[in-house]
C-alpha cells in the first residue's frame, strides 16, 4: 500500500499541470510571435509582459500558501521578503545604468540629488549580476531566519505573529522610505536600461525574462510539492491541525516552521528578483502593509492548502486588478475589500474549493482545510 | 457631564496645574521700581509738550524728530495711538521709522494692562525688541500688579533681557544674575554674546567678569532646559499613551473577550472622527456661531452611536459567522477597514479638520520651559475616564458579569438564560463606540483623514499584543510604555527608527514573556 | 521496593495556578511494567499531573524522576516525548486533516524527528510493517486511507491511542481512554492495555469504576492535589478516608 497515496496529486493534476506548462511556455509566447500584430489571435507584448509579471506574483503566493495554506502560521510580512529581493536586483539593475542615467553620474541619479558623493559600501556588491542575484535569495532567507528563530523559538504563534509580521511590514515600509537608507527613498529604484548587457525596453529581452519566470515558477512549484509531499509537509498540516499533539509526537513545531517561514521568504525574494526587471520600478509601496495582505488574499481567493489554488488565485486576482482598475480606478479596494471579507466568511476552500465542489463528490485529495481542521486551530 | 467635558477640565486644570508646578518655581519678587514717578499725562503742561511733540514728529530735521519721539515715548499713551496712525500714513519714510517704534512702545504699554492674559504677555515680550530703558519701569509696574505667573515671569524676563544692554557694567552684571536664575531661555544667546566678548583679545575686566557670569547663568538655564525637555518628553509620551490606551481598549475588549482581531478598529474610530466633523458641519449650518463650541460635547454621543452602529452592522453580518477563528476575524475585518477607508476617501476626499472649541485651545505653562497643551491634556483625561467606565461596566456591573460569563463558557452561558448572541453583538457594538470615542477625540490633535485609523492600529495592536490578552492592567502598562517609549526615542533617532525599534522591542520583550505582560494562567490558559 | 525499580517518581510536586493548589505536594511512584490506574474525584488534579509528567506545563516545585534517574522538570515537551514518555489525551487529540496512515506515520518512533530527515526521510519497509501492525492493533486496517477528521469518536480515540503505541514509550499516560465509547469498545480497551503493560508501564486516569476493576492491580487515589491511598481495588474501596472523600459528591465506590 503506497503511504503516500494522499500527498501524490492524482493523475487528473498532473496531466493538468503539463497543460498548464505547455499552454505558459510555448502557447504564450508562440502567440506573442507569431500571428500578425492586428489579429485577434495576437497576444500583445505589454499583455505578455503583464502576464509575466502575475507569474511573479504566484511565486510570491507559493511561498505563503506553504508558511500559511499548509501550516496555518499566518504571514503579514511576505511584501518584505519579496521587497527585498526586488531591491537586490533592482541596485544590481541600478548600477547597471551608469552614466546613461539623467545627470550622467556613476552614482545613480536619486544619490546625486541627495548630494551622496560616494557609492555606499553596501552597494558594492550589487555590481555583478551574481551579487544581485544571490543577495536577492540570501537577504531575504537570512532575515527571515533571524526573524523567524526569535518569532518562533519563543512560541509566539497564531494572530500574535500574524501582528509582528504586520508590525514588521510597516516598519519595513518606513525605513525603505526613508532617504538616509539610501535606497532612493519615496521614489525607490527606476529608470532601469540594461540586463547582462541585455537591453530591458528590448521586447525579445522581455519574453525571455518572461520565459525565465514561467521557469522558475515551475520549478518553485515542484520545490514546495516535493516539500508538501514528504513527511515534513504532513508535519506541517500536522501543526495546523493541533500543535500541541506534534510535540507529543516527538516533533519540535518551532523548526518546522523556520524552515517553511525560510523557505517561503527564499521563494518571495526570487518573485521580487523576478518582478523588477520585468516591471522596472520597485518603490515601498511594494512592500508595505497592503501589498503583504493582498498576497493573502491571492492565495485565499484560489483556495488555500493547495499549491495550484496559490498560483490561481495570484493570477486571477492581479487580472482581474488590471482589467478593474482601467475601468473603475475608485472601485478596486472596495472589490479587494469585499473579497476578504466574501471569500473568508463564504468560500474558505476560494476557487478551487469550488471548482473541486462542482466536478467531483468526493473529499479532495489535497490536503484541503476542513472545517473541523479550522476549529481546532 | 457632556459641559463637564467642554469647559471644566481645561480651566481647572489650568488653574490646578499652574499652582501645583509653580510651587518654588515662582519667580523672585520683584524690586521696587527704581524712578517712582509716575508718567501718566495728566498735568495741563504735558498735555502741551504732547501737543508739541506732535507737530514736532513729522519735522524734516532727524535731531527734532527723535526729541519728538522721546516726548512721546515718556509722556504718552495708547490716546495717542489713532492719531499717530493718522500721521504715518501720511507721513514720508524716515518720519514713519521714527513713528514705528513709538507706536510699538506705546500700544505694547497699553497692552501690559490688557484683560487677556496672552495679549499681556506678548506685549511684554514684544518690549523687549525696544531696547527702551523706559520699559523696564512700564514692565515692573506691570509686574507688581499682574496676577498670572507666566505673565509676570515674561514682564521680569523682558525688563532684565532690555537691561542686559544697559551702560552701566553693574546693571548689566545684575541682570545676568537674574536671568540666570529666572532660567530664561531666550536670554541665552545675549549671554553667549557676552561671553565671546570676553574671549577676544584686549577684554576688560569688567567684561570679564561679566562673561563668568553669563556662564554661570548659561549653565543654570541649560540644566533647567534639560528637566523641562524631559518633562515635556514625558508628557507627550503620555498623551500618545492615551491615545494608544484609549484605541487598545476596544481592541483588547473583542480579543480578550470575543477572541475577535478586529483590523477595522482603525476605521471605526475613523467613523468617530467623521461624525464629529459631521456634527460640526450641521452647527455650521444650522447652529448660531455663538453656541459653535457646542459641537463637540454634542459630537460625543453622534461619534460613540455612529461608531456603535457600524460595528453593530459588522458584527451582525461578518463577525458572527468567524466566533473561534481568529486569524479568520482578523481578515475579514482587513476587507472591512479597506472598504470603509475607500468609502470615506470617495465620500469626504482626503482632507478635513475639525476646529477645536475654544475652551481646548491653547495651553497652560506650568513651569520655565513647560508648555502644555488643553488637547492633549484633554486626551489624557478622557484616557483615564474611559478605563475606569470600562472597569466598572466589566468588573462591576451584572452586565459585564454577563459578558465575562459568555466569554467563559458560552454554553453554560445560555443554559443559564443569559443571551449569548446579544451579549456578543451589544459587547461588539460597545467596543466599536469606543472607538469612535477614540476618534471624537483625535480630532483634537490632528486632522480627519480616511488613513486616520491606519496611523495608529499598529502601535494599538501591539500594545494589546505585548500586554496580553484579557487584563486591563496589561493593556494600561503596555500603552504606557509602548507610547512612552515611542517618544523617548523619537528625539534620538527620529519617528522613523523609533518604530523600528518598539519592533524589535516587542518581539524581544515577547521572547521573554510570549503570553504578554499578563498573561491569562490557569488550567484553560491554553486551551 | 528500591528506587531502582521505579520507572517514574516523583516528588512532592506542586503546581500552583495563582493561589489554587492543582498539585499540592504529590509524590507519586510508578514502577517498570505496572499498568497503574489514578482515580479521584474532580479537580483532584489527576490530569494536572499527567501535564506535568509529559512536560505540557511546568511545575511550580518539586522533581519528576523518570527512568535512571533523569529529572523531566524542565525540560520541554518534545524531549520528553523522546526520552519515552507518550500520552494520550483526555478529548481525542488528532491531525484530523490527515489520513490515518499518516496519523501513524508521523508518531512512529523514529531515529531523527529533526526538519531535515523527515523532509527526506521515506518509510522502510519494517516501518511499514509497523505502521500496518499498529492499524492491525486498533482495528482501523480498512480506515488507513480515510480523513482522521472523519472517524467516529471511539475511533478516534483509538486512533490516538495507536499513535502513542507506535511512538514506543516505555511511559504510556492515558487520560480516560474510555470515555464514550460503547460497552464491547471499553472492554477491548482494557485488554489492549493490559497487553500493552506487559511492555511498558501505563498510567491510566479512569472515572468508569467497571473499568478501573477490569484493568487495575494497583490503584492510586489522587484529591485535592495529593495521593491519600494506594493498593488494590479492594483496599482502596475499603478505605474510610476514601469513602470520605467520594461521599456526597459522585458514587460511592461499592
Amino acid at each position: 500500500m503506497p503511504e503516500h497515496a494522499h500527498g501524490r496529486p492524482d493523475s487528473r493534476e498532473t496531466v493538468s499541470l503539463y497543460v498548464v506548462g505547455l499552454f505558459l511556455l510555448v502557447v504564450l509566447p508562440g502567440l506573442n510571435l507569431l500571428p500578425a500584430e492586428d489579429s485577434w489571435l495576437h497576444l500583445s507584448d505589454f499583455r505578455l509582459n503583464q502576464f509575466g509579471k502575475f507569474l511573479a506574483f504566484a511565486i510570491l503566493a507559493l511561498g505563503l500558501d506553504l508558511i500559511w495554506g499548509y501550516c496555518g502560521v499566518l504571514s503579514m510580512g511576505q511584501g518584505v521578503f519579496f521587497g527585498f529581493g526586488a531591491y537586490c536586483m533592482g541596485m544590481y539593475l541600478t548600477l547597471q545604468i551608469g552614466t546613461e542615467s539623467v545627470y550622467g553620474s556613476e552614482l545613480p541619479d536619486f544619490m546625486v540629488w541627495t548630494q551622496v558623493k560616494e557609492l555606499p559600501l553596501f552597494w558594492y556588491p550589487f555590481k555583478s549580476f551574481f551579487g544581485g542575484f544571490l543577495g536577492a535569495i540570501l537577504v531575504p532567507v537570512l532575515f527571515a531566519t533571524l526573524f523567524g528563530f526569535l518569532a518562533f523559538r519563543s512560541r509566539i504563534k497564531g494572530v500574535y505573529f500574524a501582528i509582528i509580521t504586520q508590525a514588521l511590514a510597516f516598519a519595513a515600509w518606513l525605513v525603505f522610505n526613508r532617504n538616509e537608507t539610501r535606497l532612493g527613498g519615496t521614489n525607490g529604484l527606476t529608470d532601469f536600461k540594461q540586463l547582462l548587457g541585455y537591453r530591458l525596453s528590448d521586447p525579445s529581452t522581455q519574453r525571455a525574462l518572461y520565459l525565465i519566470t514561467v521557469l522558475a515558477l515551475i520549478a518553485a512549484y515542484l520545490l514546495c510539492r516535493w516539500i508538501v509531499a514528504s513527511r515534513a509537509g504532513k508535519v506541517l498540516i500536522a501543526i495546523r491541525d493541533s500543535e500541541s499533539r506534534v510535540t507529543f509526537s516527538g516533533y519540535t513545531p518551532w523548526m518546522f516552521k523556520l524552515f517553511v517561514f525560510v523557505v517561503a521568504a527564499g521563494l518571495a525574494g526570487l518573485a521580487g528578483m523576478l518582478y523588477v526587471p520585468q516591471v522596472g520600478i520597485i518603490t515601498p509601496a511594494q512592500i508595505g502593509v497592503l501589498p503583504s495582505l493582498e498576497v493573502v488574499i491571492w492565495v485565499a481567493v484560489g483556495g488555500r492548502g493547495t499549491l495550484i489554488g496559490a498560483i490561481l488565485g495570484a493570477v486571477a486576482v492581479n487580472y482581474g486588478r488590471s482589467v478593474l482598475t482601467n475601468y473603475f480606478p475608485e472601485a478596486w479596494p472596495f472589490i479587494l475589500g469585499g473579497l476578504f471579507v466574501v471569500v473568508v466568511t463564504m468560500f474558505p476552500d476560494g476557487l478551487l474549493g469550488m471548482i473541486r465542489k462542482v466536478t467531483d463528490r468526493k473529499p479532495p485529495s489535497a490536503p484541503g482545510l476542513q472545517a473541523d481542521g479550522r476549529t481546532a486551530a | 457631564m457632556l459641559t463637564g467635558l467642554d469647559r471644566v477640565p481645561s480651566t481647572v486644570i489650568a488653574v490646578v496645574l499652574g499652582a501645583v508646578l509653580s510651587i518654588g518655581l515662582s519667580a523672585p519678587p520683584v524690586r521696587a521700581a527704581e524712578q517712582p514717578e509716575s508718567s501718566a499725562p495728566t498735568t495741563a503742561s504735558a498735555v502741551s509738550a504732547l501737543d508739541q511733540a506732535l507737530r514736532d514728529i513729522t519735522s524734516e530735521e532727524a535731531a527734532i524728530r527723535s526729541a519728538a519721539a522721546a516726548v512721546l515715548i515718556e509722556q504718552g499713551d495708547a490716546r495717542l495711538l489713532p492719531t499717530l496712525d493718522a500721521i504715518r500714513a501720511e507721513a514720508d519714510r524716515a518720519v514713519r521709522q521714527t513713528i514705528k517704534p513709538v507706536i510699538d512702545l506705546l500700544k505694547n504699554h497699553a497692552n501690559l494692562t490688557s484683560d487677556q492674559s496672552d495679549t499681556r504677555r506678548s506685549a511684554a515680550a514684544d518690549l523687549v525688541g525696544t531696547g527702551r530703558p523706559e520699559a523696564i519701569t512700564w514692565l515692573e509696574e506691570a509686574a507688581a500688579k499682574e496676577p498670572v505667573w507666566w505673565v509676570k515671569y515674561t514682564m521680569d524676563e523682558s525688563a532684565q533681557l532690555i537691561r542686559l544692554r544697559a551702560d552701566d557694567p553693574a546693571v548689566r552684571l545684575v541682570a545676568v544674575k537674574k536671568l540666570g536664575e529666572l532660567r530664561s531661555q531666550n536670554s541665552v544667546s545675549a549671554l553667549k554674546e557676552f561671553v565671546e566678548a570676553a574671549a577676544q583679545s584686549g577684554a576688560t575686566e569688567e567684561q570679564r567678569a561679566l562673561a563668568d557670569a553669563a556662564q554661570a547663568a548659561i549653565s543654570q538655564i541649560d540644566a533647567w532646559g534639560w528637566w523641562a525637555s524631559s518633562l515635556e518628553t514625558l508628557f507627550r509620551g503620555i498623551s500618545l499613551s492615551s491615545i494608544l490606551l484609549i484605541m487598545s481598549l476596544g481592541l483588547a475588549i473583542v480579543f480578550g473577550l470575543m477572541g475577535v482581531i478586529n483590523m477595522a478598529h482603525g476605521e471605526l474610530m475613523m467613523v468617530g472622527a467623521y461624525a464629529t466633523f459631521v456634527t460640526q458641519q450641521a452647527f455650521v449650518a444650522w447652529v448660531s456661531p455663538e453656541h459653535f463650541d457646542w459641537y463637540f460635547p454634542v459630537a460625543l454621543p453622534v461619534a460613540f452611536l455612529a461608531a456603535a452602529l457600524f460595528g453593530w452592522v459588522l458584527e451582525a453580518t461578518v463577525i458572527r459567522f468567524l466566533y473561534g477563528r481568529l486569524l479568520e476575524t482578523l481578515l475579514a475585518t482587513w476587507g472591512v477597514s479597506l472598504i470603509l477607508m475607500q468609502a470615506a476617501r470617495v465620500y469626504f476626499g482626503d482632507l478635513t479638520a475639525v476646529i477645536a472649541p475654544q475652551a481646548l485651545r491653547g495651553g497652560v505653562q506650568v513651569m520655565v520651559g513647560v508648555y502644555l497643551p488643553f488637547n492633549r491634556i484633554f486626551i489624557i483625561l478622557l484616557s483615564i475616564v474611559c478605563v475606569l467606565g470600562i472597569y466598572f461596566l466589566l468588573f462591576r456591573s451584572n452586565l459585564g458579569v454577563r459578558v465575562r460569563a459568555v466569554t467563559q463558557n458560552r454554553n453554560m452561558s445560555a443554559c443559564l438564560g443569559i443571551p449569548t448572541r446579544k451579549v456578543d453583538s451589544y459587547t461588539f457594538a460597545f467596543a466599536s463606540g469606543l472607538a469612535g470615542i477614540a476618534g471624537w477625540a483625535l480630532t483634537m490633535v490632528g486632522n480627519v483623514d480616511p488613513g486616520l485609523g491606519q496611523n495608529y492600529i499598529v502601535d494599538a495592536f501591539m500594545v494589546v499584543v505585548t500586554g496580553g490578552v484579557g487584563k486591563l492592567a496589561g493593556t494600561i502598562w503596555a500603552s504606557l510604555g509602548i507610547g512612552g517609549l515611542n517618544k523617548l526615542i523619537e528625539p534620538v533617532s527620529g519617528a522613523v527608527y523609533g518604530k523600528v525599534f518598539i519592533l524589535v522591542g516587542v518581539i524581544l520583550f515577547l521572547q521573554w514573556r510570549p503570553q504578554g505582560l499578563f498573561a491569562a494562567k490557569g488550567r484553560n490558559a491554553d486551551a | 521496593m528500591t528506587d531502582e525499580q521505579l520507572i517514574l517518581n516523583c516528588e512532592n510536586v506542586v503546581m500552583d495556578y495563582d493561589g489554587f493548589k492543582a498539585l499540592n505536594n504529590c509524590n507519586f511512584k510508578v514502577h517498570y511494567n505496572e499498568l497503574r490506574v489514578v482515580i479521584g474525584p474532580n479537580g483532584a488534579g489527576k490530569t494536572t499531573l499527567l501535564d506535568v509528567i509529559c512536560g505540557k506545563t511546568k511545575p511550580t516545585s518539586g522533581t519528576v524522576l523518570f527512568g535512571k534517574g533523569t529529572n523531566l522538570v524542565g525540560k520541554n515537551a518534545e524531549d520528553i516525548t523522546k526520552l519515552g514518555v507518550g500520552r494520550k489525551f483526555q478529548a481525542p487529540s488528532i491531525y484530523s486533516n490527515l489520513s490515518v496512515w499518516q496519523n501513524l506515520d508521523l508518531s512512529l518512533k523514529r531515529a531523527s524527528k529533526g526538519v531535515f530527515p523527515t523532509l527526506m526521510g521515506q518509510s522502510s519497509p519494517a516501518e511499514r510493517a509497523r505502521i500496518e501492525e499498529g492499524l492491525e492493533t486498533i482495528g482501523l486496517t480498512d480506515h488507513a486511507h480515510a480523513r482522521a477528521g472523519s472517524l467516529s469518536h471511539g475511533q478516534k480515540q483509538w486512533l490516538e491511542i495507536g499513535m502513542v503505541i507506535l511512538q514506543e514509550p516505555s511511559l504510556l499516560l492515558v487520560d480516560e481512554p474510555v470515555a464514550g465509547m460503547s460497552d464491547k469498545e471499553t472492554e477491548q480497551t482494557g485488554q489492549l492495555l493490559t497487553k500493552l503493560s506487559e511492555k511498558q508501564a501505563i498510567v491510566v486516569i479512569e472515572h468508569d469504576m467497571d473499568f478501573v476493576r477490569q484493568i487495575a492491580k494497583i490503584v492510586t487515589v489522587l484529591a485535592e492535589g495529593t495521593v491519600i491511598c494506594e493498593g488494590t481495588v479492594e483496599t482502596v474501596q475499603a478505605d474510610d478516608h476514601v469513602r470520605e472523600i467520594y461521599l456526597g459528591r459522585a458514587k460511592v465506590a461499592h
